[in-house]
C-alpha cells in the first residue's frame, strides 16, 4: 500500500514522514519517528498517556491519523524541556514526586501544559476536571494537582 | 525437640493432629524429618513452606536454628502483589 | 550470612529525607524507555490469537493459510511449546496460560500466534487462521461453579485438604483451613452474634502500562529479552523452563516498568515472542493490546465470604469465623487460603476458624493483586466488626481498639506476633480531627483495618566506588515505585556520603545473581537489607585501605561520616581520609573497590493500617462521592517518606475504585463484556479528593533502620472503610462490592420495603 507524504511540524522542528491511511499519529511518533514518550495505554483515547497537543488543542494521538497531521504543529513532552532547563511542570513532578511508575507523566505533562495555557490559575476542582482525561494507576493524583497547582504558582510569578 | 504446628491441610495429612514434635536442630532437618515421619508433606515442602520461628517467617532459609522450645508454625507460601 | 539484620535505633542523616529520584529526569522527559519504548534491529511484530468462547474444546488448527500470507515470518500454536514442565503443576498452569493446549478455558485464551513484518501483516494473518472448537459449557460465577452440576472445567481436580480425597472431581481445588480456640464455645459465650454473606466482584490490576516485550533468540541457544516485569530473574526462569533454555544463556533485563501491582509477576506472552523468535529467526516484538490485557491477563477473585462474629456486653469479641470462596481462574490457585489467613488478623481472638475455598471458573487465571485476597477479606469481617460495634452499642474506633491484636497475641492465621502497629494505627484515627469533622446530609463516615505479611527473599546488591569517588548501586529488585531513590538514601547513610554522589541502576540477570521478584512489598525491606550489607562489606574494604595508605594496623582505623578515622592517641597527626581521598588511590592499593551482597532476606515485618473515609450518597441515584480520606499506616521506617505516602494513596486510590466502581462483567455466553477502560472505569483525577496520609513507625525488629514493607496494605482496608461509610449514610448496609449506583439504589429501594 502507498505511503502517504505528511508535511508537519514537531516540537518547532519542520518533520516529513511517509505513513499509512490507518495509521495513527502515536504509531507514527512512535515506531517511525522514535519519540517514544507518548505511551499507548489503551488505542481507543480512554487513558490519555498518549496525549499531545495538535494546533493548540489537546488530543489523544492514538484518536489522530498520522496523515492528519499534515501542515499542523505537534507539541510532544520530547519539547518541554529547553535545553538544561525543565519546564516548571516537569520540575515540580520531580519535586512533588507527582509519579511511581512514570507512565502516565509524559501524558499529564502535556495536559497540564494545555490547561494552565488556558488556565494560568486553576482551582483544584479545574484542575481535576482539566485532567480527568489522563488515567494513573499509582498515585491517587494527590501529588499530580499539587504539583500542577505548585507550578501554576511559579509560572504566574514568572 | 521442637514442638511443630501445622496449618489445616498438613494437619489433615498428620492423621489429624496439628501439632507434631521433632527432634531438628535447624530448618532443614526439619523438612527432613517431616517428611519422613509423613510422606504426604513432601509436595508440600516441594512447593514451599513457610516456617515461622517465634512469630519471625521465614521463607528461604534451611539453615535458621531452631531454638529449644521455640515456638514454630508451619505456614503456606504466599503470593504477594 | 556474615550480617545482623536486627534493629538499632539510630540518628539518621539521609534516611528519612525526600530528594528528586534518580530515574526522575528520565521519566518526566518522556526518555525512560519501557515494555514498547524499546527495538531490535530487523524485529518482527507478534500477535496472539485469542479463544472467543469461555470453554470449548479445540479440535484442530489449520494455520496454513496465515502461513502463505507475504510478510508472515512464524506462526505457532501450543505445538510450539512444548511441555517441558517434567510434573511441575504450578509451571505446566502457566504454559497453558499462555497457549492453550487441548482445552480454551475462558474468553481471551491464547490459542496461537503469528510473527509478521508489520502490524497490519500480523493481523490480516490471524484472521486466515482456521480453529475448529467444540463449544463445551461454561461457569464463570464462584458459588455456581462450586454446585453440584456445574460444568465442570477440569475432570483431573479432586479437592485437596478434605480428610478422605473425593470420590468425584469438582471445581473446587483445595480446602484450607486455619484458627484455634474453641469456636462452638465462644458463640457460646458471646451475647450478640452478627452473621452477614458478602460478595465482592472481580478487579484488575489496572496497570496503564499493558504487557510488552522483545525477544530475540539466537542459533546457538542464546536469548535476549526486554520486558517490562516486577522480577526480570524470575521470568527468565519461567521463560528457560518453558522454552527448554539454559537460564544463564537468556539475558532478560527490566525495562521502566509501567505499573505492576502483582499482575507482572509472571509470565503471560513472553515465551510466545521467544517461541515465535526461535521460529523466525528474527527478534520478536510483542506488546498487549489494552483489550487483551483486561481478557486475558491477571484479574484478582471474585469472592463469596459468610462471616459471624461474637461478643459480650462489654465488647470483648469471643468468637469469629468466616468461609471464603475465591476464584482462581481456569487453574489452581491460593487465594482463598490468603484471605482465610489475612480474615482475621487485626483481633486478639482465643476462638476463631477460618476455612477458604479455592474455585476454578471459566475466567481469566487469577493473578496476584496489591496484597492479594485481604481486601475483600476484610471487607467482610470489617462490615461486620462495625455493624456488631452498633448493635453492642459500642463506639466503633473503641470496640476495635478494645479486641486489636499486640505484641505477644497469636495470631488468627498462627504465628505470635511481635510489635505490630495496629493499636497505635487505631489511637491515631482515634485522635484524627477527621473523626471529629462534622458530616451534613447524605453524608456518611466509615473506618476499617487492615493488615498485610510483606514478605523478603533472595536479593543481591552490587556497590562499586569509582576512582572518583562515585558510588554506583546496582539492584536487581524491580523499582515499581521509586526504590531507587530510597536504595540509594540506605546507600548514603551507611556510607556516609551525599545522596547526589549515588547512582542506581536495575542491573540485568547476567549482571547479578538470582532476585526475587518485586512482590509482597519487599522491595525496599529486602533491597535495603542487602544495600547495607553491601555497603559495610565496601567499608571494609576503605578501611583496609585507608590503612595501607596510612602504613598502620587497619583494627586501628574507624569509619566515620564518609571519612576513615585513625583510632588512638599515635594518630593524632593523620587527619581524615574521605571516600573520594581513598577511592583515588585505589589502582595502588590493591584494585577497584567494591561491597557485594547476596542474602536471603527474613523476618519481614507485618504491616497494619487504619483508614477513614467520608462520603456523600446521592438517594436519587445511588452515586457515590468519596468527600475526604484519610490513610494512616505503620511503615516501621519510612525510608523516602514521599514514596511512603505514594503507596498509601495510591493503594487508597485503587481501593475506592474497588468499592465503588470497577468489575468485571460476563454475558451469559461467558465473554468479558468490558475489556476497555471505557466501561472498566477506574478512578479518575475528577472522582477522588485529597488522601490525607499519616505515618507511623514501629519499629521492625528484624531490619536494621527498622523498614518494615509498605507498598500492599494500604489497599486492604479500603473497600471495608468505604462500604461502612457508605452504609452509614445511605441507613442499609451494603454486602456487594462494587457499590455502584444501581446496587446502592436497589439497596435503599429494599429498606424502605421493608
Amino acid at each position: 500500500m502507498a505511503g502517504i507524504a505528511v508535511s508537519t511540524t514537531i516540537n518547532g522542528d519542520a518533520v516529513e514522514y511517509l505513513c499509512q491511511p490507518d495509521e495513527p499519529l502515536l504509531d507514527v511518533l512512535r515506531d517511525r519517528l522514535g519519540l517514544t514518550g507518548a505511551k499507548e495505554g489503551c488505542g481507543t483515547g480512554d487513558c490519555g498517556a498518549c496525549s499531545i497537543i495538535l494546533d493548540d488543542r489537546l488530543v489523544c494521538s492514538c484518536l489522530v491519523l498520522g496523515a492528519e497531521a499534515q501542515g499542523r504543529r505537534i507539541e510532544t513532552v520530547e519539547g518541554m524541556a529547553h535545553g538544561e532547563t525543565l519546564h516548571p511542570l516537569q520540575q515540580k513532578f520531580l519535586e512533588h514526586a507527582a509519579l511511581q511508575c512514570g507512565i502516565c507523566t509524559p501524558g499529564f505533562l502535556i495536559a497540564a501544559k494545555d490547561l494552565l495555557a488556558k488556565n494560568p490559575d486553576p482551582s483544584e476542582e479545574e484542575i481535576r476536571f482539566g485532567l480527568a482525561g489522563n488515567l494513573c494507576r499509582c498515585t491517587g493524583y494527590d501529588k499530580i494537582v499539587r504539583a500542577v497547582q505548585d507550578a501554576a504558582h511559579v509560572m504566574k510569578q514568572a | 525437640m521442637v514442638e511443630v504446628t501445622l496449618w489445616g491441610a498438613l494437619s489433615q495429612l498428620a492423621g489429624g493432629k496439628s501439632k507434631v514434635e521433632v527432634e531438628a536442630k535447624d530448618i532443614r532437618e526439619l523438612f527432613r524429618k517431616l517428611a519422613e515421619q509423613y510422606p504426604g508433606f513432601e509436595p508440600w515442602i516441594d512447593r514451599g513452606i513457610a516456617v515461622a520461628i517465634d512469630g519471625v517467617i521465614y521463607r528461604d532459609t534451611w539453615g535458621k536454628k531452631l531454638p529449644e522450645g521455640a515456638e514454630v508454625f508451619l505456614l503456606p507460601r504466599l503470593a504477594g502483589g | 550470612m556474615n550480617f545482623d539484620p536486627r534493629y538499632a535505633n539510630r540518628n539518621f542523616a539521609s534516611v528519612g529525607t525526600r530528594p528528586i529520584r534518580p530515574d526522575g529526569i528520565d521519566k518526566v522527559t518522556g526518555r525512560a524507555r519501557y515494555g514498547a519504548d524499546f527495538n531490535m534491529a530487523g524485529q518482527l511484530v507478534g500477535r496472539v490469537l485469542r479463544s472467543p468462547h469461555a470453554h470449548a474444546k479445540i479440535r484442530k488448527i489449520d494455520t496454513s493459510k496465515a502461513e502463505k500470507l507475504q510478510g508472515v515470518k512464524a506462526v505457532i500454536t501450543a505445538a510450539d511449546l512444548p511441555d517441558l514442565t517434567d510434573g511441575d503443576a504450578a509451571m505446566y498452569d502457566i504454559l497453558d496460560n499462555c497457549m492453550a493446549r487441548a482445552k480454551a478455558l475462558y474468553d481471551g485464551h491464547a490459542v496461537a500466534a503469528v510473527a509478521a513484518i508489520d502490524a497490519r501483516t500480523a493481523r490480516q494473518a490471524l484472521k486466515l487462521i482456521e480453529i475448529d472448537y467444540e463449544v463445551l459449557p461454561h461457569v464463570t460465577d464462584v458459588d455456581e461453579a462450586m454446585r453440584h452440576h456445574a460444568p465442570l472445567i477440569n475432570d483431573t481436580i479432586f479437592t485437596e485438604g478434605l480428610e478422605e480425597k473425593p470420590a468425584k472431581p469438582s471445581n473446587v481445588t483445595k480446602r484450607s483451613q486455619f484458627g484455634h480456640g474453641d469456636v462452638h464455645a465462644g458463640f457460646g459465650a458471646a451475647d450478640f452474634i452478627v452473621e452477614r454473606s458478602f460478595r465482592t466482584e472481580q478487579t484488575h490490576q489496572g496497570y496503564i502500562e499493558p504487557h510488552a516485550c522483545v525477544a530475540s533468540v539466537n542459533l546457538d541457544g542464546t536469548a535476549e529479552l526486554w520486558v517490562c516485569t516486577q522480577g526480570h530473574f524470575v521470568y527468565r526462569q519461567h521463560c528457560a523452563q518453558l522454552l527448554g533454555l539454559e537460564a544463564s544463556k537468556l539475558r532478560v533485563t527490566s525495562s521502566e516498568i509501567g505499573g505492576g501491582f502483582g499482575g507482572k509477576t509472571h509470565v503471560w506472552a513472553e515465551p510466545v515472542a521467544l517461541a515465535l523468535s526461535r521460529k523466525a529467526g528474527r527478534p520478536v516484538k510483542l506488546v498487549m493490546t489494552r483489550d487483551e490485557v483486561f481478557r486475558a491477563s491477571g484479574p484478582t477473585s471474585a469472592t463469596s465470604i459468610d462471616v459471624r462474629i461474637g461478643a459480650r456486653k462489654d465488647g470483648t469479641i469471643t468468637a469469629a469465623e468466616a468461609t471464603l470462596r475465591y476464584s482462581s481462574g481456569p487453574y489452581a490457585g491460593s487465594w482463598a487460603e490468603i484471605g482465610a489467613m489475612t480474615a482475621f488478623a487485626c483481633y486478639k481472638l482465643d476462638n476463631v476458624r477460618t476455612v477458604g475455598y479455592e474455585v476454578l471458573v471459566n475466567r481469566p487465571k487469577t493473578a496476584a493483586y496489591r496484597a492479594p485476597s485481604a481486601p475483600m477479606a476484610a471487607f467482610a469481617v470489617e462490615s461486620a466488626v462495625d455493624e456488631l460495634a452498633k448493635e453492642i452499642g459500642i463506639d466503633p474506633v473503641d470496640f476495635r481498639i478494645k479486641n486489636a491484636a499486640q505484641e505477644g497475641t497469636r495470631s488468627s492465621y498462627g504465628p505470635v506476633y511481635g510489635p505490630i502497629g495496629i493499636g497505635p494505627t487505631l489511637e491515631a484515627v482515634k485522635n484524627h480531627p477527621h473523626m471529629k469533622a462534622p458530616l451534613k446530609q447524605n453524608q456518611g463516615r466509615g473506618m476499617a483495618c487492615g493488615f498485610w505479611f510483606n514478605f523478603g527473599g533472595q536479593t543481591c546488591v552490587d556497590l562499586n566506588i569509582g576512582m572518583d569517588g562515585s558510588v554506583s548501586l546496582a539492584v536487581g529488585t524491580v523499582d515499581v515505585g521509586g526504590s531507587r531513590a530510597s536504595l540509594s538514601l540506605v546507600a548514603a547513610e551507611e556510607l556516609g556520603i551525599d545522596y547526589s554522589q549515588l547512582k542506581a541502576i536495575v542491573a540485568d540477570t547476567a549482571s547479578l545473581g538470582y532476585n526475587d521478584m518485586t512482590d509482597g512489598s519487599r522491595g525496599t525491606f529486602s533491597s535495603s537489607m542487602a544495600t547495607i550489607s553491601a555497603a559495610r562489606n565496601a567499608i571494609k574494604i576503605l578501611r583496609d585501605r585507608a590503612a595501607q595508605m596510612w602504613d598502620i594496623p587497619v583494627e586501628d582505623v574507624i569509619w566515620e561520616q564518609g571519612h576513615a578515622v585513625a583510632k588512638g592517641d599515635n594518630y593524632g597527626n593523620l587527619g581524615k581520609l574521605s571516600l573520594k581521598e581513598i577511592a583515588a588511590q585505589s589502582g595502588k592499593t590493591g584494585g577497584p573497590i567494591a561491597g557485594h551482597s547476596e542474602l536471603v532476606a527474613d523476618g519481614a515485618g507485618v504491616s497494619f493500617a487504619t483508614h477513614i473515609c467520608d462520603v456523600e450518597v446521592d438517594p436519587e441515584t445511588g452515586a457515590t462521592r468519596v468527600i475526604r480520606y484519610t490513610v494512616v499506616q505503620d511503615a516501621g521506617k519510612a525510608v523516602h517518606p514521599t514514596y511512603v505516602e505514594g503507596q498509601y494513596q495510591g493503594g487508597a486510590a485503587q481501593g475506592i475504585g474497588w468499592a465503588l466502581n470497577e468489575e468485571y462483567i460476563y454475558g451469559k455466553d461467558g465473554r468479558l463484556q468490558n475489556a476497555g477502560f471505557l466501561d472498566y472505569r477506574i478512578p479518575v483525577c475528577s472522582d477522588l479528593p485529597m488522601i490525607d496520609t499519616q505515618i507511623l513507625e514501629i519499629p521492625n525488629p528484624n531490619h536494621p533502620y527498622g523498614v518494615r514493607g509498605v507498598g500492599e496494605t494500604s489497599i486492604v482496608p479500603p473497600l471495608a472503610a468505604i462500604a461502612n461509610a457508605v452504609s452509614n449514610a445511605a441507613g442499609v448496609r451494603m454486602t456487594h462490592i462494587p457499590m455502584s449506583p444501581p446496587r446502592i439504589l436497589a439497596a435503599i429501594e429494599a429498606e424502605r420495603e421493608g
